[in-house]
C-alpha cells in the first residue's frame, strides 16, 4: 500500500494509504454522515471546492452506476474514507469506486481514523486541506493547505454549472419516492419550469419531471430577461456550491424575478432568495452534510428528515434559539417572509416562504439521493403554487 | 404534544420466562419502559413472572406482580388495580397474546382500560399472517406467495400452487417455533402437523421459499403526529431461510445503495402506516433478491423486539425508553437525544462504526436435535461487538462468544497454512458439505473453503452469502497467511506495522501468537511497551451521530485508531465484568446481579465501569452504569480496560463463570479483584482442594474420585459402588454431567467426556438416589454470614439443581435439618473468606446432610431469593466488597416470610422436536418462573401455570413409572383419585397399583399395539402425565409418551417428588380461589 497524508491548514497531519488517483488536491475538508450514498455525494456539484469526508467507516461496497450520479462527473476535489471496498457486491454495480476515482483523476485517503478527523473538524470547523500521495513533507503539506483558496466569497457556481440551456425530460421511473398521500400526483397539465442551474442535481430535475413540469435548464448567468423570454409557469432555484455572496449576478436575476412567476428554491437557490429578499447569509462552522437531518415544518409542527448539504445559512435578524410556536415572520421590501422549517439540531433556517409573493425556498434537499424522501411533498407545493398562480 | 392526563395508571405485562426467542431483551425494554413512565409521574403496575428481571424489582413499579401470565391472572390484577391503560408492546409476543386474549375475552372493555401503544386491531393485522397480507397488498408491497391452512388438507392445496421448498410458518408463536422449511412432501407433512400443534391458534402460514435472498431489518419509531424515523438499518449475513435470531447480523446494512435502502425506507413507513401502529416501536423485515433487487416484505412486530435492542445497543437510540414515552402522547421532537443532550429523539441515528451480533447456540445440550439453521430460532444467545470495520467488529464478536475460539480457527487444522500431505480434495469436500446447509460454524467453515483455494463465487453458490462479507473474510484469511509467513521468519518480534494492522483488523492478541507461533504474553508486551501511549489501544464512542455532536454518555468501545475519547475520570472506580452471552447454565440471572451491583456502587458514590457483549442485556444499557465498554470478556480486552480505567478493583463474583475464568489471569497480571479472593475460588472450585477443605471442617461430601485415566475410572467407580455421577472439574451448567449405572455407561461417558476436556480429570461421585437436594445462599463481609435463603428442592437430588423446582423455605425438611444446613453456610463462608456471595447446594438422605458444590459468587438463585425474601443480595453483596459490613448495612439476619415462594424452571423442548425432556444432571433449563402464594400448593400451581403447563383440575391421570417408584406411586395415585381423577397406567405400574388394592385402569405402551397412550394424549383424553424411567433403554421407549405430553402443553412429571408436588397443587387450586398479591404487599412495602 502505499502512504498518503492529509493535512489540515491548521497543522493537523494524518496518515493514510493512497486511494484513487495518484497525486495531490487541496480544498476545504467536511465531513458527511450519510450511511448509504457515496456515488450521489461524490457527483453532487454542491462539493465543488471541497474535499469529503465519510464518517461511515466502510465506502465502496456496492459499487457504482451511471444510474446513481448526480451529475455527469464527481465535482469534489478529494475523497476521504475509513476503508474503501476491494469489492463491490450488487446487481446494478458496473465499476469499483477505486476505478471510479481513478478514471475522473480524484485524489483520495484511506485507513485514517476518520472519527477522528470528524472530531477534529466539529471542534475546530471546516477548514482547507490538502491530500497527497507524492508529498511526505509534514511542513510543505501544511504550507500548501493554507495556500488552498477558501470558498468564502468565491463564485464556484460558473465553474459546475451548464454551458447552454437544455430540456430535461427523464422522470424518477422505478425509483420514485413511494413514501406517502403527501407525494402523489394530480397532474392537470404540464407546467413550464426554468430551472437554474448553479451545480443542479439530476434528481431535481427528474423530480421536476415526476410532479408535471417541462422543464429547462438555464446556465447560472441567465438573466431576468432571457428567462421572462421562456414564458415560464415557475422559476426553480438549484442547489449548487460555494458562498451565494460569490454569485451576486444571480441574486439580482432572482431579485428581478420574485413576484412575476412562482419561484421554488433548494440549497444554494434558498439562500440565494435569501439575499434576494434582502435577508443576511453566514457560513456555519462546519455545514450540515448528511441524510438524517430533522426539520420542523412549523405549519404543520411535522418533523421530516431530511437530506442537507450547506456550508452556509440564511438568518433573520433576529436569532431563533428555540422552536417558536408558529412561524416567525420579518418584513422585507417584498413583503412579510416567514420562516417555514427549521433544524431540530441547531434551529438555523431551512425554509422560507413569502407571504405576498408566490415564492418559497427550503435549505434542505426534498429531491434526497441521497437520503429519505420524507420531504418529496415540496415539489407539489410547488405545482400546487403553480396551479393557483395560473387561476 | 404534553403526556397524557385522561390516565394516571398503566399495566404492562412481561415476557415471562426466559425461553428461545425471547430473552432479557423484554427485561431491558420493560426495565426502560417501568423507569420512563414511573418518571413521568404515572402508576405502574407490572404483571411478570420471571423473578430474575430487574423490571420486577419492587422499586420498578408501584405495584409488581410475580404471577403467571395467563389471561385469568391479568384479569385479576386488572380488577384489583383499575389500571386506567394497558401498554401490550414491551413484553414481547406473550404480552402481545395475553392482551389480545384480554380483548377478546372483553376484559379491557369491562374495566374501561385504554390499550396504548398498539390498538388490537395493529396488533391483529400485524399478527395475523392472512391479515398482513392484505394488507401488504393493498398498499402495493409484494410478500411471498402463500396461503393460510388450518389442516393438513388446506395445506397441501396451497402446497401444490407454491411448490417446493416451501416454508411453513405457525401463527402466533414466538421465535418463529414450529416453523421450518420443507423439500419434500415427507418433511412436509411432518412440518406442518408439528406447526399446527405448535400455534396456539391451529393456524399455519404455507409460504413461497426465498432461501438465498437476502434479508434486511429495519426498526421504525412512530409518533402520535405521524412522525417516523428509521433508527437503524441491520441486513442480515445468513441469508432467508435463517431465522434472524439465528443469523449473524450486521448494523448498518452493507450492501445497499442508497436507492434501494430509501425504497425499503418509503415501505417500512408506509407500512407503519397501513398495520396503523400508533406509536412506538417496530421492527419490519424484507427480503431482496440479489440478482434484481426485487423486494419482498416478510414480516412486521409491532412491539419492540430482540432486533430493537439490539438496535438500541447498537445506535444509542432507546427505543423502548422513548417508545414507553411515544405511548403517553410525547411526540419525538418533545424527547432529547440522552446522548448528545442537545439534539431531539426525532431523527435519524447514524453511525460511524459496524455492528455485528453472533448467536449463540446450545445443540451439546440436547442430543438429538437437528442442528441445521431453519425458520424457528434455536439460539440461546448472542453477543454483540462494536468495531471500526466489518472485520475488526467480526473478530471481536468470535472472541465474546466464549467458544473457545480467538478468532476465526480452523475447523481442519489448517491455522498456520496447509501441512504437507494434506488431503485437499477430502477437506474441501467436507467443507463443501458444511456450507450447503445453513449450521452454527458456517462462519468457519467459509473461512477453511477460503484457505482451501475456494473463490467468492463458489462460497455464494454454496451459501448464498452475499460476496462483500465473503470478500470481508477472505481478506482476513490473506492476513493471516501474512501473520503465518511473518512468524515463521521471525518468532520473537513482529514487524512493528504488521502487529499495528492486525490489531486495527480486530485480531486478538492470542490469535496472532497462535499464527506467528509466539505467546499471546510477548504480543501483549510489545503492543504495550510505550505503556499505551504512542499507538495501542483507542476507545471511541458510541454517540448517535457519528460524531456530529459531543457525546455526554461514556458508552466506549475499543479500536486501534489515533485517537482515544474514553477520558477516565479521577474518580473512585470499580469495574465489574458482565455475564457474557446467555446460553444454558448462564442467564439472566447473572445479569441482574450485575446491574445491582452497578446500583450499589453509585449509592455508595463510586463510579460503576461495566464490561459486557450481551446486547439483550439491561446491564449493557447506558443507563445502568457510569460508563459501559461494550467489550469481548477476555484477559485481553479486559486487561486493556483496566490500564485505562485504573479502578479501586474489579468485580468477579456476579457474571457467572464468564468473569470467573479471568480470575486467576487478572490476578495474576497484579488487578485487584473485589470481594472473595480468585484463591478461595479456587479452593472451593478444585475438587481435590476442596474435598481437603470438607475434611477440615468436617462436613460430609458423597464419596468421590478423581479419574486421569479410563482404568482409574472403572477402578474408583467399582470401589464407591454404582449409580455414580460423572462430570469433568471446572463445569458450566452440568456440562457433560451424567449419572452412570453400570461399566458400560462409564465406558461410554469416558469415550467422549474425556476427549471434550482433556486438560481437566474426571471426577466420580456416588450418587445419592432418592436424596432431597437443596440450595443455599449465603452473604458475608468476612465475619458475620447471614445465610438469605435455603430452597428445598421439588425433583430429587441428581436433577442439576439450574433445572429443578425448588421452594423457599423448605416444605418437606426438618427444622433441624434446616438449621444445621445454615451453620454449615456460616463455616464454609468463614472458612473460604467469603466477602460477597456464596451458593452451596447439599443433599439430604436419610436426615444425613452432604455438601455436594460450593460456589463463592453470585449464584443463579439470587434474584430469585432476593424476591422471595424482599432483600435485594445482590446489591448487598457489592457493598461489602467495597468496606461495608453487614451490621451497617442493617442486615443482621434474613427475614422469615410467611409466604411461600416455589421457582420453576422452564425448558426449550419444544423447539427440539425429537429431544427427551427426561432431566439430569445436565442443565438444559433456558429460564425460571416464581409462583408466590400463602401456602405451597398454590405457589407450586403458580409456578406450573407460569412455566406454561397448569395443573388439571380433573381428567385422566396416565401413571407410568419405574419399579423403584411403585411404592411411591401408590400414594401419588390415591390423592389424585381422591380429588376426582381417573387413573390409566402401563400394564406394569396398573398391575402392581391392582395387587395393593388401587384400581388402575391398564392402557397399551406404544409398542403394546393401538389405541395406546400416546393415542389418548392425542385425542385429548389426558390431563396429567407422570413417567419415570430408568436405564437408558427404556427412556426411548416412552420418549413418545414424554414428547406428546410436551407438545400437548400438559402437566407432566418425570419424578415422583415432582408428581407429589402437582398432587399438592392440585388440591390447593380444587379447595381455594386464586388469591394474588404484589410483591409490595408481600413485603410491606406500601
Amino acid at each position: 500500500m502505499n502512504k498518503a497524508w492529509l493535512a489540515l491548514a491548521d497543522g493537523t497531519i494524518f496518515e493514510g494509504r493512497a486511494l484513487g488517483y495518484k497525486g495531490e488536491t487541496v480544498g476545504e475538508v467536511v465531513f458527511n454522515t450519510a450511511m448509504t450514498g457515496y456515488q450521489e455525494v461524490l457527483t453532487d456539484p454542491s462539493y465543488k471546492g471541497q474535499i469529503i469526508t465519510m464518517t461511515s467507516p466502510h465506502i465502496g461496497n456496492y459499487g457504482m452506476t451511471p444510474e446513481d450520479a448526480e451529475s455527469r462527473r464527481i465535482w469534489a476535489e478529494g475523497f476521504i474514507v475509513k476503508e474503501a471496498s476491494q469489492l463491490a457486491s450488487n446487481w446494478r454495480s458496473q465499476q469499483l469506486l477505486q476505478d471510479y476515482l481513478h478514471e475522473a483523476k480524484i485524489v483520495g485517503i484511506e485507513g485514517l481514523d476518520t472519527r477522528a478527523l470528524t472530531r477534529h473538524l466539529r471542534e475546530h470547523g471546516s477548514q482547507q486541506g490538502l491530500i497527497t500521495h507524492v508529498d511526505g513533507d509534514p511542513r510543505r503539506a501544511v504550507e500548501k493547505a493554507q495556500a488552498a483558496p477558501s470558498i468564502v466569497g468565491r463564485d464556484l457556481a460558473t465553474a459546475v454549472t451548464c454551458q447552454e440551456a437544455y430540456r430535461w425530460t427523464e422522470g424518477s421511473g422505478e425509483w420514485a419516492p413511494s413514501l406517502d398521500h403527501k407525494t402523489g400526483v394530480g397532474a392537470t397539465r404540464r407546467w413550464r419550469v426554468v430551472a437554474y442551474d448553479f451545480g443542479v442535481k439530476l434528481n431535481i430535475l427528474r423530480r421536476l419531471v415526476d410532479v408535471g413540469c417541462d422543464v429547462t435548464v438555464v446556465p447560472a448567468s441567465t438573466t431576468a430577461t432571457q428567462v421572462e423570454a421562456l414564458k415560464p409557469d415557475g422559476i426553480f432555484l438549484s442547489n449548487g456550491p460555494g458562498d451565494p455572496e460569490g454569485v451576486p449576478y444571480a441574486i439580482e436575476a432572482v431579485r428581478q424575478l420574485i413576484g412575476r412567476h412562482p419561484i421554488f428554491g433548494i440549497c444554494l437557490g434558498h439562500q440565494i432568495l435569501g439575499l434576494a429578499l434582502g435577508l443576511k447569509t453566514y457560513k456555519l462552522k462546519f455545514g450540515h452534510h448528511g441524510a438524517n437531518h430533522p426539520v420542523m415544518d412549523l405549519r404543520t409542527r411535522q418533523v421530516e428528515i431530511t437530506s442537507q448539504n450547506h456550508n452556509f445559512a440564511v438568518e433573520v435578524a433576529h436569532p431563533i434559539s428555540a422552536i417558536p410556536d408558529r412561524p416567525p415572520v420579518v418584513d422585507t421590501s417584498f413583503g412579510q417572509v416567514a420562516v417555514t422549517h427549521l433544524s431540530l439540531n441547531d434551529h438555523s433556517i431551512e425554509g422560507l416562504v413569502c407571504l405576498d409573493r408566490p415564492v418559497f425556498s427550503v435549505q434542505y434537499h426534498p429531491e434526497a439521493s441521497p437520503g429519505p424522501h420524507d420531504s418529496a411533498y415540496l415539489f407539489t407545493e410547488f405545482i400546487q403554487l403553480m396551479e393557483k398562480q395560473h387561476v | 404534544m404534553p403526556r397524557r392526563t385522561d390516565i394516571q395508571s398503566i399495566l404492562l405485562i412481561g415476557s415471562g420466562p426466559i425461553v428461545i426467542g425471547q430473552a432479557c431483551e423484554f427485561d431491558y425494554s420493560g426495565t426502560q419502559a417501568c423507569k420512563a413512565l414511573k418518571e413521568e409521574g404515572y402508576r405502574v403496575i407490572l404483571i411478570n413472572s420471571n423473578p430474575a428481571t430487574i423490571m420486577t424489582d419492587p422499586e420498578l413499579a408501584d405495584r409488581t406482580y410475580v404471577e403467571p401470565i395467563t389471561v385469568e391472572v391479568v384479569e385479576k390484577v386488572i380488577e384489583r388495580e383499575r389500571p386506567d391503560a394497558l401498554l401490550p408492546t414491551m413484553g414481547g409476543q406473550t404480552a402481545l397474546n395475553a392482551t389480545m386474549a384480554l380483548v377478546k375475552r372483553g376484559t379491557l372493555e369491562k374495566y374501561e382500560v385504554k390499550l396504548i401503544g398498539a390498538s388490537a386491531e395493529a396488533i391483529h393485522k400485524a399478527e395475523d399472517r392472512e391479515a398482513f397480507k392484505h394488507a401488504m397488498q393493498r398498499i402495493g408491497l409484494r410478500v411471498p406467495a402463500s396461503g393460510t391452512a388450518h389442516n393438513r388438507e388446506e395445506a397441501i392445496k396451497i402446497l401444490e400452487q407454491i411448490g417446493f421448498p416451501a416454508i411453513i410458518r405457525p401463527s402466533f408463536t414466538m421465535g418463529g417455533t414450529g416453523g421450518n422449511i420443507a423439500y419434500n412432501r415427507e418433511e412436509f407433512e411432518k412440518i406442518v402437523e408439528w406447526g399446527l400443534a405448535m400455534s396456539p391458534v391451529g393456524q399455519l402460514l404455507i409460504e413461497e421459499s426465498l432461501i438465498g435472498w437476502k434479508e434486511y431489518e429495519l426498526e421504525v419509531m412512530r409518533d402520535l403526529k405521524d412522525n417516523v424515523v428509521i433508527v437503524c438499518p441491520i441486513e442480515n449475513l445468513d441469508p432467508m431461510g435463517v431465522h434472524t435470531g439465528d443469523s449473524i447480523t450486521v448494523a448498518p446494512a452493507m450492501t445497499l445503495s442508497d436507492k434501494e435502502y430509501q425504497r425499503m425506507r418509503d415501505a417500512a413507513v408506509r407500512i407503519m402506516r397501513e398495520i396503523g401502529v400508533d406509536t412506538g416501536g417496530s421492527n419490519v423485515q424484507f427480503g431482496l433478491d440479489p440478482k434484481n433487487g426485487d423486494m419482498v416484505v416478510i414480516e412486521m412486530n409491532p412491539r419492540v423486539s430482540r432486533s430493537s435492542a439490539l438496535a438500541s445497543k447498537a445506535t444509542g437510540f432507546p427505543i423502548a425508553k422513548i417508545a414507553a414515552k411515544l405511548a403517553v402522547g410525547y411526540t419525538l421532537d418533545e424527547i432529547t437525544n440522552d446522548i448528545t443532550g442537545v439534539t431531539k429523539a426525532s431523527f435519524e441515528p447514524t453511525i460511524d462504526y459496524v455492528v455485528v451480533k453472533i448467536p449463540r447456540f446450545a445443540f451439546q445440550k440436547f442430543r438429538g436435535a437437528d442442528p441445521t439453521l431453519t425458520t424457528q430460532m434455536k439460539s440461546v444467545g448472542e453477543v454483540m461487538a462494536i468495531g471500526r470495520t466489518f472485520k475488526e467488529s467480526l473478530q471481536k464478536a468470535i472472541r465474546s462468544l466464549e467458544l473457545n475460539m480467538n478468532g476465526l480457527s480452523s475447523r481442519e487444522g489448517l491455522d498456520r497454512g496447509i501441512p504437507e500431505e494434506f488431503d485437499r480434495e477430502q477437506a474441501l469436500e467436507r467443507v463443501r458439505q458444511h456450507l450447503r446447509t445453513p449450521i452454527a460454524e458456517r462462519l468457519w467453515h467459509v473461512a477453511d473453503g477460503i484457505r482451501l483455494g475456494l473463490s467468492n463465487d463458489d462460497l455464494f453458490a454454496l451459501t448464498k452469502i452475499d460476496p462483500w462479507f465473503l470478500e470481508q473474510i477472505r481478506e482476513l484469511m490473506q492476513f493471516e497467511a501474512l501473520l503465518v509467513g511473518q512468524g515463521g521468519k521471525k518468532p520473537a518480534a513482529l514487524a512493528e506495522s504488521l502487529l499495528w494492522e492486525a490489531k486495527e483488523l480486530g485480531f486478538s492478541d492470542d490469535r496472532i501468537a497462535q499464527l506467528t507461533g509466539a505467546t499471546a504474553a510477548s504480543i501483549r508486551k510489545q503492543r504495550t511497551r510505550d505503556g499505551q501511549g504512542r499507538r495501542g489501544v483507542t476507545y471511541k464512542r458510541v454517540d448517535t451521530c457519528a460524531a456530529e455532536f459531543e457525546a455526554h454518555t461514556p458508552y466506549l468501545y475499543s479500536t486501534y485508531g489515533s485517537e482515544c475519547e474514553a477520558r477516565p475520570t479521577d474518580r473512585k472506580k470499580v469495574i465489574i465484568l458482565g455475564g457474557g452471552p446467555n446460553r444454558i447454565g448462564q442467564g439472566i440471572e447473572f445479569d441482574y446481579c450485575c446491574v445491582h451491583a452497578a446500583m450499589a456502587l453509585r449509592e455508595e458514590g463510586i463510579e460503576s465501569i461495566m464490561v459486557n457483549c450481551n446486547p439483550e442485556t439491561v446491564s449493557t444499557d447506558y443507563d445502568t452504569s457510569d460508563r459501559l465498554y461494550f467489550e469481548p470478556l477476555t484477559e485481553e480486552d479486559v486487561l486493556n480496560i483496566v490500564e485505562r480505567e485504573q479502578p479501586l478493583g474489579v468485580v468477579l463474583q456476579f457474571g457467572g463463570q464468564t468473569p470467573l475464568k479471568l480470575a486467576l489471569p487478572l490476578s495474576k497480571a497484579g488487578v485487584r479483584i473485589l470481594g472473595t479472593s480468585p484463591e478461595a475460588i479456587d479452593r472451593a472450585e478444585d475438587r481435590e482442594r476442596f474435598r481437603d477443605l470438607l475434611n477440615k471442617l468436617g462436613l460430609r461430601q458423597a464419596e468421590s474420585g478423581m479419574a486421569r485415566s479410563v482404568d482409574e475410572a472403572l477402578r474408583i467407580a467399582s470401589q464407591i459402588s454404582y449409580p455414580v455421577m460423572v462430570r469433568p472439574s471446572y463445569v458450566l451448567g452440568g456440562r457433560s454431567m451424567q449419572i452412570v449405572y453400570d461399566e458400560s455407561g462409564l465406558l461410554e461417558y469416558m469415550g467422549s467426556a474425556v476427549k471434550a476436556s482433556s486438560k481437566h480429570p474426571v471426577l466420580i461421585d456416588k450418587y445419592l438416589s432418592d436424596a432431597i437436594e437443596v440450595d443455599a445462599d449465603a452473604i458475608s463481609d468476612g465475619t458475620n454470614v447471614v445465610v438469605a435463603g435455603i430452597m428445598e428442592h421439588i425433583e430429587e437430588a441428581g436433577v442439576h439443581s439450574g433445572d429443578s423446582a425448588c421452594s423457599l423455605p423448605p416444605y418437606s425438611l426438618d427444622q433441624s435439618v434446616i438449621e444445621e444446613i445454615r451453620r454449615q453456610m456460616k463455616v464454609l463462608a468463614l472458612e473460604l473468606g467469603v466477602i460477597g456471595l456464596m451458593n452451596a447446594q447439599f443433599a439430604i438422605k436419610d436426615h444425613t446432610i452432604y455438601v455436594l458444590e460450593v460456589n463463592p459468587r453470585g449464584s443463579r438463585t439470587v434474584p430469585f431469593v432476593s424476591k422471595a425474601i424482599g432483600v435485594p443480595l445482590a446489591k448487598l453483596a457489592m457493598k461489602t466488597m467495597v468496606g461495608k459490613s453487614l451490621p451497617e448495612l442493617g442486615l443482621l439476619e434474613a427475614p422469615a416470610p410467611l409466604h411461600l415462594s416455589v421457582k420453576e424452571s422452564v425448558f426449550p423442548f419444544n423447539k427440539f422436536p425429537g429431544v427427551d425432556v427426561l432431566l439430569g444432571p445436565e442443565m438444559k433449563s433456558t429460564g425460571e418462573v416464581m409462583g408466590i402464594d400463602q401456602d405451597f400448593g398454590w405457589a407450586f400451581a403458580k409456578s406450573q401455570a407460569g412455566a406454561g403447563s397448569p395443573l388439571p383440575k380433573g381428567g385422566t391421570a396416565f401413571i407410568s413409572v419405574k419399579e423403584s417408584d411403585r411404592p411411591a406411586a401408590l400414594d401419588v395415585v390415591q390423592q389424585l383419585q381422591r380429588l376426582g381423577f381417573t387413573v390409566q397406567a402401563t400394564s406394569g405400574t396398573a398391575a402392581y397399583l391392582r395387587n395393593h388394592g388401587v384400581p388402575a385402569e391398564t392402557v397399551n405402551k406404544v409398542m403394546e399395539g393401538r389405541p395406546h397412550v400416546v393415542d389418548h394424549i392425542k385425542n385429548g383424553q389426558v390431563a396429567l402425565v407422570v413417567n419415570t424411567v430408568s436405564t437408558a433403554s427404556s427412556h426411548a421407549d416412552s420418549l413418545s409418551i414424554r414428547r406428546e405430553a410436551l407438545n400437548k402443553g400438559l402437566a407432566y412429571y418425570t419424578t415422583i417428588r415432582g408428581a407429589r408436588a402437582a398432587v399438592m397443587g392440585i388440591e390447593a387450586i380444587l379447595k381455594k380461589e386464586l388469591t394474588i398479591r404484589s410483591l409490595q404487599e408481600y413485603h410491606h412495602r406500601s
